[in-house]
Formats: C-alpha cells, structure tokens, sequence
C-alpha cells in the first residue's frame, strides 16, 4: 500500500520568497514543491508525497503556538504515514522550525524524517526524535542530502531496520539490547588484538558526556535556614508501604517526620538491594542522618530540618529516572518557598 | 601448571536412587544428596527436582549455578572452602558437562534471578542450554541474613560435589588438556607475542555481595596475580546476590569464558600472561588503592595489554574506569567489558562514571531492558519472589504467571566476563 | 538528582562515598562520606566516636551549603 508523506518547508524552499517572507503566515498545499520534487521520484515505490506544509522561518520563531497548532491541524486532515522536514543544512531558525514541526508530529504518533547539518542548534533535540540525515551546511549540496533523507523515508515505509552506520543518520540515542552472533568474550579478545596491532575498530560504548549545573548561591544565614534530607539509600518505613522498589526505581517517596528526632531501627530500614543493608538497618540514620540535623537544628546551627524527607533507591536505577525524579522532587521543594538548602546522601 | 579436564557429556538428567552417568543420562541419588545438605544443622529442608532445555518450566529465585565436577586423586571439593586448601590448577577433573545445580530457595537478598527453560527468556540465559538439578533451599526459622546466604552458599558447592561422585571412574566422551609454563617459560617461546593478561575485577562489597579464592574473602585482599587455570579448577566460588544478570556464578568462574578463549589465542597471537585480581571496594580509598595496586601488578608484569572485566553496575563502573585509566597512563592497551543501565527506553547514559581513556568498550547488553515472558507450565521455586528482586517490581508477576522483568533479573543476561552474546545496538 | 534540584536554584550538598562519580556528574558540592554500606555512620568505631564523625560530617555539609563555589567542589 502506497504510505503517504507530508513534506515541510520554509518559505524559501517553499518557493514564496526569501528573507522578505520569512514571516508569511503558513499555509497547505496538495503539491510537491522544491525538494519534494527530487524526494518524490526517489520514494516512489513506496510512497507519495500528497502534500506541503510551507512555514515562514519568523512565523514559527515568534508564533510558536500557533504554528505549531497549523501544523497539527494539518497533520490531523491530511493523515500522513511520514512526516518529512528540510532540509536545513545549516540554517539556525529553519532547523529549529523543523525541530518544533517533527515534535507536534511525533507527539501525534507519526515517524518524523530530516536532514540537517551536524551544527544546526536545531539538531540536538530533532535528532531525538526524528531520523535526521546528515547534510553538508549549505543548500549547494541538495543533490546529495535528497538521497539520503529518501532513504530514510523509504526505509520508515517498508520496516526496514534503520542503523546509523548504513544509513547516514544522527543517532537517536536509543541503546536498545540485541543478541549477537558472537559471545562478549570473542569480541572483547578481537577489539584488543585490533588496538595492539594498531588496526581499526569500533567501541560498543561511546564514553558519555556530562553536563554542568551552575552552582546555586550560598545560604547566607544558616542559624534561619531550613534543611531538607534527600537521599538515594531506600530507606523507607518498616513495611515498606509504598512499595519501593530494591533497584531500578520507579518512584521517589517522601514521608512525614514532624516532631521525630530519629529514625528507629526496627520502625525504618532499607530496601536497597545494592549495597550490604547491616549497618543502616542497625542505624537508619547512617543514611539519613535525622537525628544529628535534628541536633543542628536545637543547637541553632541551623534554622529548622524540613518535616519532610525525600527517597529513592540508588542501584540500576537509569540515570533518566534519577533526573525525572531530581526534577519532580526540587520543583516541589521549589513550590514550597522554605526550603533554604538541601543535603542528599547516597550509598 | 597443567590441567586435565575430562568431559562426560550429559544430555538427561533423572532423579533416582544412586549416582551414576551412563551414555549422557546422569541419575541423581535425591536422598543422599538430602541427607548430605541437611547434615548442616541450619538446613530445614531440601527439595530436588530437575528440569531440561525446552521444557516450559521457569526457575526463580536463583541464587547460584555450580558445575558438578569430580576431582581425581586430589580432595574432592572446593579446595579452601568445603575441603581443606590444596593448589588447584594443577591435575585431573572429570566434569559433567551440560549438567548444572542450580540453588533456590528462601530469598536471601534483593538480588537473586530468573531461569527460563523455553522462549524469549531462554535466549537470554546460558542456562537455558544445561540440564539443570535444582535444589531448593529451606533454612530453620530465625537466622540473619549472613548466615543464611552461607548456609545457602556451602549447601550448592556440597551439592555440586555430591552429584558429581557419578564421574568417577567414568571413560570421559573427551579430554581437554591445558597448559601453561611460568611467566619466563612462555616468554622465552614467544617473545614477539604481545604479553596480555585479564583483570577480573570482582563484587567485594559485603555481605551478599562477596567473591571468594580458595576461601579467601577477596575484599581482603591486595590485587595479586593469579593463575587462570585456578580458577577453571574449582578455586573461585561467588558469595554474591549481585544482579542475577552480570554476577558471575560459581559456574562461570568453573567455566570463565575469557580465560578459555585468552587461552586458545596463546602462543598464537598473544603470550597469555595471566590474571589479576581487582576486586571493587566500597570506599573511595578502597577503589583508589586497589585500582592503582592492580594497575601496578600488570605495568611490573609487562602487560602490553588488559583485557578488564566488570562484574555489577553503579559504583563498581567507578573502578572500571580508573583501572583503565591508570592502565592507559602506564601505556597499557585496555579494552573493557561491562554491561549499561540504559533506562527502559535504553536513552540514559549507560555508565555511572566515565573516563576519556575508555576507547575501546564491549557492551554486554542494557540490563534496564523489560522483557515479557509467558506464563511457565512449571516454576520451580516461588514465582511471587520476582517482585521483589532487583529488576522486578510490585505486580510483575501477573496472575496468569506472565512475568515482566528487567534482564537485570535474569541469570547471566549480560555477563561481563563475556559468557553471553548480548550486546547494544544504537539506533 | 542532585543536579536538577540546584537547577531549581536551591544550593545541595552531595554527600556520598564515591565522590568521583559525584565530580564526574557535575554535584557542586560534595562531601565526602565514610562507606558505601554506612556513608554517614562508622559502624567500627565505638557509639561515642561514631558520634563525632557523624556529627562532623554533617556540619560540614552544612557549612558547604554557605560557601559560594564555581564547579564541582570537595568539603574535607
């Protein structure tokens, strides 16, 4: 059954006009235009291009809502199988355009297809989300970046699998679990033999790259500041009434510790499977030291502890977890409006 | 040393009345293998019963697999632990091959797995593949922890040991013979190879989380040399509930798959030079000391490269990462071999730690993965205890017995050492 | 997690035994604990002791969260 693609593109490509369009109001036509031209003879076989979404590089950077409103609008008439953007080679604000369209259509379920230079800023969130082929950074090089998002749009049409090795794309950044032909102990012996020989080969693990937080400022008056305790050692109340798990958490808990001054062994203990539980269950609070912020806060070193602490489990629990739950948990500390500081053990 | 390793192939396991193996089917003696676990006055019960590959049959919660081996002419256990220390390494061993015991019973800690004999979950255990004597496990009431995964502990290798009396004096189907002269020796007969040696870097964390050499609690110890062929020959035992799907079981120390294929390429593309213990600590110091003490030992030995293998996730890729740097900084070529923390959708970063050094990585697969498996004919052990290990949660185990685990909880799913064939793909 | 609640502008102390992973992370403010198994604990000191190395710990936590830094910082 022939799928059918939907393109999208600026104003410029679009064939309105250049920079003096740029804040044209969008619109939908049932043609194929610009790049779609060359596209459509390449997909042939498997799909037709029934339409073109023409938006201006301004209007989406200043009515952001509203376009992306058209968009859907659009998508949710026409019904496409593929939604195809670009390509933006290097062109900052049409990259972003492209970005903000494969989101509404991604969000409607539709598999998004691009192509863009490696610097264009709308890059890094597109790539999530769409497959987006690797261009040259300037429109001189269509010829070449029309086959390659073909191809992908083709692929997305018959099942194909998509790799980035074969097919030229930025990876999504999915690491999805596979069984291979050969164990690990043959590949790891290959890799090395490759390295001492001075011959080429491929790492299964790029190292990753972290990023920065900027440092929140200092609390300027400890004596009147309130403490919250966070902490990733599964300590939780006996029972375990929320059920968290031992590893790979899937939630945060918090619970109430108004008036308390320590954490019982016996009536607290720890769920965490991945460090020996002994000695923070003779002593909950070797992990969550209430009772000596508690001390702080009598002695007037500090202002107050938070009646409330906050946990989770720390082991196998995938770094996208921990930071949804960073998140969730220090926008509600945010909300609160009191809470001054934050100290967070882990094990 | 040289090491004799005389195979009985075993493709049928029965439970009878005494121990014997006869043209690949192995009876089990089940009553004498009870009446020698519950000698050990903290053993309430055992129960045995076996199961094959293809059988729908699932076993959980799985706390060790061990070989069932017979040593011959030398102290017929496991030297340092269940008989007195005698050098391993060095002589004749008959081994069921395709025999496995598998430990169950009572949960000891969170970190226990799952073996399925059929479908999606078989293709993600290498014991799926064994024909597999289970024994269960019941402890009397009111032990701790410690003395329970202990107890459970020295029940499996006695196990293993019981089962495997039916080798002796049995012709073996085939030999293998496997030696290696000293460190000169090897040197002298190949002196172009490139000298390479495998870091086994071990959980030494504590209770639940031990690894063990000829007895010896390895959280004890300086990063030494060892000699690989101790550990094919029964001087290596897992004290662990790490994550069922990198902890290396007993099995897989008897079996370690790095050293056999270090092996095979010795004398022809490499001069195997050896192993060296790193095991992972749980203080910063710890990690810092034996991780620059391992180093060491292999710039001392001349190591042009290391192969380094992780055994768990979390603080343990914090160890990895320094061995490879401090090895790297010394001019030695690593390549390392861990599993990844993906996430469910597999878009997290991987490892806890990282370490530009790290070029080159074998990825043995994303223990965060959900697999669904079906619901078994048959669950040998207790199929409720899945929501509590580490990979499960509450709810996992459906009422029609489905199951819905992360392979975190599958036995073997991502060894380190290399035993699997799982890797990650980047999409 | 430390990361995105000071995104949130809240100064937080990271205390914790590998504070190599907490650097590699990026946490700001690190303090470095006892054991994985007991961070803010020494169970192989006697109760009084312990107590002095708990207590410790902790005011120096708190003490970090009034120390202005610019990248990821130790408190010893």
């Amino acid at each position: 059954m022939t799928k059918r693609v939907l393109m999208y593109l600026n104003q410029f490509f679009g064939g309105i006009g250049g920079e003096d369009m740029a804040s044209i109001e969008p619109s939908f036509k049932e043609e194929v235009i610009g790049p779609g031209v060359g596209i459509a003879a390449a997909i042939k076989d498997n799909a037709e291009i029934v339409g073109t979404i023409i938006m201006g590089d301004n209007y989406f950077g200043e009515n952001e809502e509203e376009a992306k409103q058209f968009i859907l609008d659009t998508i949710n008439e026409v019904k496409p199988d593929v939604f195809c953007t670009g390509p933006a080679f290097n062109a900052g604000r049409y990259g972003f355009s492209c970005a903000g369209a494969c989101q509404v259509a991604h969000e409607a379920g539709i598999p998004c297809v691009s192509g863009m230079y490696c610097e264009n800023p709308g890059l890094e969130y597109c790539q999530s989300i769409a497959w987006v082929a690797e261009t040259a950074n300037a429109a001189a090089k269509m010829r070449k970046a029309i086959p390659a998002i073909a191809n992908l749009v083709n692929k997305v049409c018959t099942g194909e699998e998509i790799l980035p090795e074969v097919d030229g794309y930025f990876p999504k950044g999915v690491r999805k679990c596979i069984h291979v032909d050969r164990i690990g102990a043959d590949r790891a012996i290959d890799m090395l033999l490759a390295r001492l020989n001075d011959q080429p080969f491929t790492t299964e693990l790029p190292m990753a790259e972290f990023d920065e937080v900027e440092p929140a400022p200092p609390i300027k008056d400890l004596s009147k500041a309130t403490i919250a305790i966070v902490s990733s050692s599964g300590v939780v109340p006996a029972g375990n009434p929320d059920r968290l798990q031992s590893a790979s958490a899937q939630q945060w808990n918090k619970y109430d510790v108004t008036g308390m001054d320590d954490l019982p062994a016996g009536d607290y203990y720890t769920v965490h499977g991945g460090y020996d539980p002994m000695y923070v269950n003779e002593m909950p609070t070797r992990a969550v030291p209430l009772d000596i912020m508690r001390e702080l806060e009598h002695e007037g070193i500090i202002g107050h502890v938070y009646d409330t602490y906050y946990i989770t489990t720390g082991t196998g629990t995938a770094v996208a977890n921990a930071k949804k739950f960073g998140e969730e948990i220090g926008k509600e500390l945010s909300e609160l409006g009191c809470i001054d500081g934050v100290i967070l053990t882990s094990t | 040393m040289k090491l004799e390793q005389r195979l009985i192939n075993v493709n049928r396991v029965e439970l009878g009345s005494e121990a014997k193996v006869e043209n690949g089917v192995l009876t089990v003696d089940v009553e004498g293998l009870r009446a020698a676990l519950m000698d050990d006055d903290k053993i309430k019960d055992v129960k045995v019963d076996v199961c094959h590959p293809g059988d729908r049959t699932r076993i959980v919660p799985v706390k060790d697999v061990i070989e069932p081996r017979y040593r011959i002419g030398r102290k017929n256990g496991f030297p340092g632990v269940t008989t007195k220390y005698e050098e391993a390494g060095n002589g004749a061993t008959a081994i069921l091959k395709g025999a496995a015991v598998i430990t169950i019973g009572d949960m000891v800690g969170f970190q226990e797995g799952v073996i399925d004999m059929w479908g999606e979950g078989a293709t993600w255990t290498p014991f799926s593949k064994t024909c597999n004597i289970v024994v269960d496990i019941t402890p009397i009431d009111g032990i701790d922890q410690h003395t329970h995964e202990r107890v459970v502990r020295m029940a499996g290798l006695k196990a293993a040991t019981f089962v495997g009396l039916a080798a002796k004096d049995v012709e073996p189907d085939e030999v293998k013979v496997l030696e290696l002269g000293t460190m000169a020796e090897e040197t002298e007969k190949y002196p172009d190879l490139p000298k390479v040696a495998m870091m086994e870097m071990t959980i030494s964390q504590g209770l639940l989380h031990d690894t063990f050499y000829y007895g010896v609690d390895l959280k004890e110890i300086l990063p030494t040399w060892y000699h690989p062929f101790t550990e094919l020959d029964d001087a290596v035992i897992s004290g662990n509930c790490v994550a069922a799907c990198d902890k290396i079981t007993t099995y897989q120390h008897q079996n370690n798959t790095m050293i056999d294929r270090l092996y095979e390429q010795h004398g022809k593309t490499i001069n195997y030079i050896g192993n060296i213990w790193a095991p992972e600590l749980t203080t910063l110091d710890g990690k810092f000391r034996n991780c620059d003490y391992a180093a060491q030992v292999a710039h001392q030995l001349g190591c042009d490269g290391v192969i380094i293998t992780e055994e768990g996730y979390g603080n343990p890729d914090s160890d990895l990462v320094m061995n490879c740097k401090r090895l790297e900084d010394r001019g030695i070529k690593t390549t390392l071999v861990t599993d990844e923390c993906s996430g469910w959708d597999g878009t997290s970063q991987p490892l806890t730690d990282n370490t530009k050094e790290a070029v080159a990585v074998i990825s043995t697969g994303n223990v965060s993965m959900v697999v669904e498996l079906e619901p078994a004919d048959k669950v040998i052990g207790n199929l409720k205890s899945a929501q509590t290990l580490a990979g499960g949660w509450d709810g996992c185990a459906a009422e029609d017995g489905s199951l819905k685990v992360e392979l975190n909880a599958v036995i073997g799913a991502t060894s380190e050492i290399g035993f699997h064939n799982s890797s990650v793909q980047l999409y | 997690m430390v990361k995105e609640i000071e995104r949130y502008g809240i100064p937080i102390v990271h205390m914790a035994t590998i504070t190599t992973i907490s650097e590699s992370v990026g946490a700001n403010r690190i303090v470095p604990c006892v054991m994985i198994p007991s961070p803010v604990g020494n169970p192989n000191l006697a109760p009084e002791d312990e107590h002095k190395v708990r207590r410790e710990l902790c005011e120096r936590a708190v003490h970090a969260l009034t120390v202005a830094v610019d990248k990821p910082t130790q408190f010893e």
